[in-house]
Order: C-alpha cells, then structure tokens, then sequence
C-alpha cells in the first residue's frame, strides 16, 4: 500500500486516522446491507426490484461524486492524505454499478442477451449508462498497486481520467431517465455537483482552492500513486 | 393471501335483484357506507354474498355494500391491498411511489360533487352519491398495466360509464369525453410544484368512454376507495396504461375535438392521445414486450390492449396503432 510506503518517510501526521478507512468501507457497505437484509426480510417494498435498481445505481453515482471530489478538497484542505481513500470509494462505486446491472440483466432482462442489446442500442439512457460501465470497468481492473507500477504513473493518470467521463456518464444516465418523470429535481442536484466538481479542476480555480489550504507542511501535495515528474503532475488536474 | 373466487358462491346465496334493488332505495343518499348497513344487520336483512368477494385482512375504510361480481373479472391472482395502496403513481401527492400514500392524509374526499357538461342535452353538477347511487356497484377485478412496465391485478369497485353518461344525453356532437382532476393545491402538496400544469387532465374517444370495461370507479377490496388511489372517484380503463385513468374526476365534459391530455402536453412524443396497451409499441426509453406483475420477480410478456383484445380491438380497426400511440 502507498500508506505504508510513505510512513517511512518519516512525516508521521500524513496519514489519515487510523479508523477512518475501516468506518468508511463499513459505510460504503451500508446501502448493499440494506438491500441485502430487506430481500431477505422482504422490507424493500412493492417492487423490489425498483428498488434494487434504484438504490444501487444512486449509491454508484454518489460514490462516483465522492471520488471527484478528492482532490479539490485536497486542494482546499491541504490534506494530502486524502487521495489514499479515493481508490476505495471507487471501487465501491463499480461495485454498486456492478450491482445495478446485474439486477437490470438478470430481472429486467431476465438473461436475455438479446434484450439487452437492443436496449442499448435503442435506448439513449441504457446506452449512457452502458458506456459508462464500460469505463468504469478498465479503471477499476488498473486499481491495484502492481498495475499502477506497470503502466506507470502518467499513463496510469491519463487512463484514469475517465473517472470524469464516467461521473458526467452516471449523471447524465440519470437525467434521461427521470426526464420521463417531468421531475428533473434529483438528478439536477446531481449534474450541479458535477459541475462544481469538474469547475473545481479549472487551473484558476484550482490554485485558489490551493491558497486556502493551512500551510503545515512545505512538501507539494502528493497524488497517488507517486507522481514521476513535477510538470506531470501540474497537468494531471 | 386468501382470495375467494368467484366458484364459493351459490347462486342461492345471492341476494336477489330486488332486494337489493329495495334496500338501495332505503339507503339512498349514504352510498350503501357501513354506517347505513349496520342499521339494516340488525334487522337480519344482510347476508354476507352482498358483500364484494375479494377480501384482503390489511384492506382498511369502509365497506361497500351490495356489490355484485361481473363475467368482466379476471381470475389471476390478486395483487395485495398493501401493495395496491403504497405503491402509486400519483404526481399530485408527489412523484415518489410512496409519496402518496404518506402525503395524502390531509386530502378530503368528501363532500364531492362532478360536473357534466359540453355537448350534452341535459348538463348539471352532481353530488357523487347522485352519480353512482341509481346504478349497480359491480366489482370489477382488472389487469392494471403501468407505462413504466409494471403491472397489478385490482379488484376495483365501480359502475359502468357508459349509463352514467347516457344520463345526460350526449348529443352527436358528442366525439370525445374530456376528463378533470380537482386542484387543491393546499391538500395535494405535489400541486405546489408547476412542473406539471395542474389540474390533470384526460380523456377518451366517446366509443372508448361508453364500453362496458370503462369503470367510474369507488372502491377496491369491497372498501371505499384510498385517498392515494384516486378517491373518491376514478376512472378505470383497464386496456390502456394507467395514467389514462384519471383520478379524483370532478369533471366530466363531452367534447366535438380530441380533448388535451396531461402527459401528451408534457411529453408528446412518448405518450400519445390513445396510449393502448401495446407490447409492440415501444416507449422511446424502454421496452413495453414485458411487465413486472407487482409481487413477482421475473417479468412476464405484456399481452395485446392488456389481454383484452378480444373486448376493444374492433374500436381500432384499420387504425395505425404505432402512429396512433
């Protein structure tokens, strides 16, 4: 793990607290409980396939959000540790787009290889929210250490920029959908936290979050993993 | 879930025609509520095949009397009482399915009057127990198939519209029926958001309107009907998604032009005028071959006009039901 690998280097207040990463991934399990417990207990109500669908894909696009928020708040907060967690919530974030399609495929669809074809073909939402599983799906493969090492740093970063592509794919996903509904409250909230998120990243305004971090430590920000050069990593964000 | 069908009861344990008949004369006024049955329970006038057969134990508000079955019922399993009553599309209460069982507690069903008016001879406002009280409450259990692909069994309770509109002459300009839901927006808090142009509005081909599946309906599970599923009354038109059954009518107006429709001014080109239940016409965003029966967790094949094929596909002969959606 990069945690450990950097409490070598002798800066002790860099990590984050010791219990935050178990209570986080206990966190992040809650939603899967839920759902796991109500189908059991029958407590998801009068369809709960909806219901499956519906939770899973919320926690998917929320998680997703959580991880674009990292470095801005990192920016803002000066606390570099906090790059340590995003590799987690993002993998949560798949498993729950793991679990919102398989419910589509498996009782929506009902294993109909057919069917799901032409909804994605047919069907620009189900085509959105395909597309953007598929790019979740080569991030979540290079999440390990070893892959990070094996593609590299830049090449790694550069792939894993279509986290944004797969945060605006979720969000859009969701507007289309609920566009049927004349309700488009929800998923605006969304698309406007998308928003902050990606204008966050604009230089201008990421060097301002920059100024209001409490200056600790004179050491840059680090990204993870270990970025290879200084100029790499002023393009990175 | 326990359902009587339709096989426990003998024809001798059916209250006579003009019993009944009689009893309702007595009652008029009260819609044939518990309060005026207990008064005649007392007499031992009542005996329980008077009552709707289909029973729930979770079923809740009042009773309705001398309903009798109809050959029009279909005997597939029930959806049950609780998921028919919390699990509703009923935008004026709000948009979650659960919103309007939670929300429409402060809605007051009564009193309740319906007007009638357009191209008819003898237009007028009624008080609802003056609309359904010269006709025969039926029970009615009907396919419910939802346009978002889900669908339920409903015992519903109702009349036929079709006599109740013969009530007021229609004359032969008469081509269309236009439906109208109250606006209040104090007791329907989903009225307070104009994201929808309030009041909800429907309607139907006037040949549509008189056939005999088309239900004015009050009731389910022998009960008055629930503020969340369109109390005190609604219409049933069994063949179409269900957002064509307009709830809490307080108008009813006979029309020479195709009426508007709420969701066809929304959103024209995904919810037409006729809106028929039709597994070969797809919603541009999703399929409508299959449904989820609510209660059921694999999807079955949706059927022609909702499996009732057989009673209204001649109102569509020769029409292009794919234009006509």
């Amino acid at each position: 793990m990069n945690g450990e690998r950097r409490r070598s280097g002798g800066v002790a207040r860099t990590g984050p607290p010791r219990w935050l990463k178990p209570a986080l991934f206990a966190a992040a399990l809650i939603p899967f409980g839920y759902l796991a417990v109500g189908l059991l207990a029958d407590g998801l109500g009068a369809n709960p396939v909806e219901t499956i669908t519906h939770v899973s894909g919320e926690w998917a696009l929320r998680l997703l959000l959580l991880t674009l928020l990292v470095t801005p708040l990192r920016r803002a907060t000066g606390l570099t540790w906090l790059v340590r967690l995003r590799r987690m919530l993002g993998l949560f974030a798949f498993f729950y787009v793991v679990v919102h399609f398989t419910t589509y495929a498996l009782l929506d669809a009902g294993l109909d290889l057919a069917y799901v074809v032409e909804d994605v073909l047919d069907r620009p939402y189900i085509t959105v929210g395909f597309v953007t599983l598929c790019a979740l799906v080569p991030l979540a493969a290079t999440s390990t250490d070893a892959m990070i090492r094996r593609l590299g740093g830049a090449r790694w970063r550069r792939l894993h920029r279509l986290a944004y592509f797969a945060g605006a794919g979720a969000v859009l996903h969701f507007l289309w959908l609920a566009f049927s509904k004349s309700d488009l409250r929800e998923p605006l909230i969304y698309f406007a936290i998308l928003v902050v998120l990606l204008v966050a990243r604009l230089p201008a305004v990421a060097a301002r979050l920059g100024r209001l971090a409490p200056r600790r430590v004179a050491a840059p920000a680090r990204a993870d993993p270990p970025p290879p050069s200084p100029a790499k990593r002023q393009a990175a964000r | 879930m326990l359902i009587k069908q339709s096989e426990d009861f003998k024809a001798s344990e059916v209250t006579p025609e003009s019993i009944y008949r009689e009893r309702r004369r007595f009652m008029q006024g009260t819609l044939g509520i518990a309060s005026g049955a207990a008064l005649l329970g007392g007499a031992g006038l009542l005996s329980p095949s008077a009552r709707a057969i289909a029973t729930d134990p979770d079923a809740k508000g009042e009773e309705l009397r001398y309903v009798i079955e109809s050959e029009l019922s279909t005997d597939e399993e029930l959806t049950s009482y609780d998921d028919i009553t919390r699990y509703n599309n009923f935008y004026e209460f709000g948009t979650d399915k659960g919103d309007p069982k939670k929300h429409s507690r402060r809605f007051k069903p009564r009193p309740w009057s319906v007007s009638f008016s357009g191209e008819c001879e003898k237009p007028g406002v009624l008080d609802l127990d003056d609309v359904i009280n010269p006709h025969q409450l039926e029970e009615r259990i009907y396919r419910l198939r939802c346009v978002e692909a889900w669908s339920m069994v409903i015992p519903w309770v109702g009349v036929p519209l079709g006599p109740v509109l013969e009530r007021f002459r229609p004359t032969s300009k008469a081509k269309y029926v236009a439906f109208t839901s109250v606006l209040r927006p104090d007791e329907m808090p989903g009225q307070k958001r104009s994201f929808i142009d309030w009041p909800y509005v429907e309607g139907l081909r006037i040949d549509e309107a008189m056939h005999p599946l088309t239900l004015l309906t009050v009731g389910l599970y022998g009960r008055v009907l629930p503020n969340q599923n369109g109390a005190p009354i609604r219409l049933v038109v069994p063949w179409k998604y269900g957002f064509k059954s307009i709830k809490s009518v307080v108008s009813i107006a006979f029309t020479e032009d195709e009426p508007p429709t709420t969701w066809n001014i929304e959103n024209a080109r995904e919810y037409g005028f006729y809106s028929n239940v039709n597994p070969e016409v797809d919603h541009p965003r999703w399929s409508q071959k299959r449904e989820r029966r609510i209660g059921f967790f694999s999807k079955r094949e949706t059927l022609m006009f909702n499996g009732y094929a057989d009673q209204v596909a001649h109102l569509y002969e020769g029409m292009d039901l794919a234009k006509y959606y």
